[in-house]
């Protein structure tokens, strides 16, 4: 399975929850997928996914799926001792590790070869690291947010990318969109 | 009361509830008022563009932020301030130490310090220079108009400014 697969099968249990999505194709096809007001789409800032998953995670009491990307953690490695330290059990961070560069032309990362993120993020101080192969995401997605334990994930996947259209919704309209219904979701 | 006592009384003033930090010797103090106060949560973050996406993810769900930094950050974070906090229109007070300027006695401070300001104008940011201890009362008119227009706003705060507070 490549990530496209791997967010299609996610779908389902994502749906309904509020997602920060990753900068790049990881956005663009979940837009095409499923788009919804839940969804925080990245334009820009590569690595900064996990952060305002946290961020909005400690903020509000909603659940907070992060999807993530391998080579986006590699970016912002620092975001793992911090989430690591400031634990907020409504929160889940998805890597979905392809071992590669996807947006950019599939360029292998270290997280393919010698570096293993799941234990990087436990030696960090991570208390539930799980990592799981593709077709195993949507169950332990679930089984993550029944968890009420803030989690991290590595879902190991191919590399490989599908067409998809870029996302031309203005970022303000994203953003706006997204606080509305987070705040929605609160006061009900 | 202190000048770190006074902005931190306004940040709760202006309901800024999240505050990240990456420490500078000269901000030691107004960290650790942020650190003791009940009506504040601190997250020090590991540099600050991840510290600015903790704070774009905290407005989103209803908390407004705040990061405090050294000037040298504006360097690491460009690309953050410009594709996040920009163009999603995200307010963003930046309570910043300048190095760099008279008194400082680290050289190389120096060489960040002459691009600073040209870097914060180069990207439209409305920067504030507090040099002396009394400029702290322009801080709660900052911030209110900071969250008006949903833009980073940058209080630059000097070693005289800290000197005589």
């Amino acid at each position: 399975m490549i990530r496209s697969e791997v967010l299609k099968a996610l779908v389902p249990v994502i749906s309904d929850q509020l997602v920060v999505c990753n900068i790049g194709l990881p956005s663009q096809e979940l837009h095409l997928l499923d788009d919804q007001p839940s969804n925080f789409y990245m334009l820009g800032t590569m690595g900064l996914a996990s952060s305002i998953g946290l961020g909005l995670a400690l903020a509000q009491n909603q659940k907070v799926v992060a999807i993530d990307g391998d080579g986006s953690v590699l970016t912002n490695f620092g975001t793992l001792p911090t989430i690591a330290n400031n634990v907020a059990d409504n929160f889940v961070l998805l890597i979905i590790d392809n071992g590669s560069y996807g947006s950019t032309g599939d360029q292998p990362t270290y997280a393919g070869k010698k570096t293993s993120l799941a234990a990087v993020a436990s030696a960090c101080g991570c208390e539930h690291v799980v990592e799981c192969e593709a077709e195993e995401a949507a169950a332990t997605v679930q089984a993550a947010l029944d968890s009420k334990q803030m989690t991290i994930i590595v879902c190991k996947c191919e590399s490989g990318n599908i067409k998809v259209p870029v996302i031309d919704t203005d970022p303000v309209v994203i953003r706006d969109r997204f606080m509305k219904e987070v705040k929605s979701r609160n006061s009900s | 009361m202190s000048v770190n006592e006074k902005i931190v009384a306004d940040l709760i003033k202006n309901r800024v509830e999240f505050v990240t930090t990456v420490p500078c010797k000269q901000l030691a103090g107004v960290i650790d008022q942020i650190e003791n106060s009940d009506e504040i949560f601190h997250i020090p973050s590991n540099k600050e563009d991840e510290g600015m996406g903790l704070c774009a993810g905290a407005y989103m769900g209803g908390k407004r932020s705040a990061i405090i930094m050294q000037n040298t950050a504006i360097g690491v974070t460009i690309n953050t301030l410009v594709t996040l906090i920009q163009y999603y229109h995200i307010p963003l007070p930046m309570l910043i130490s300048y190095r760099g300027e008279l008194g400082e006695p680290v050289a190389c401070q120096v060489e960040m310090a002459v691009h600073t300001k040209a870097l914060l104008a180069q990207l439209n940011i409305p920067t504030y220079h507090f040099h002396k201890a009394d400029d702290v009362n322009e801080l709660d008119a900052i911030l209110e108009y900071c969250f008006m227009c949903k833009k980073p706003v940058a209080i630059l705060t000097d070693a005289s400014f800290w000197k005589g507070a």
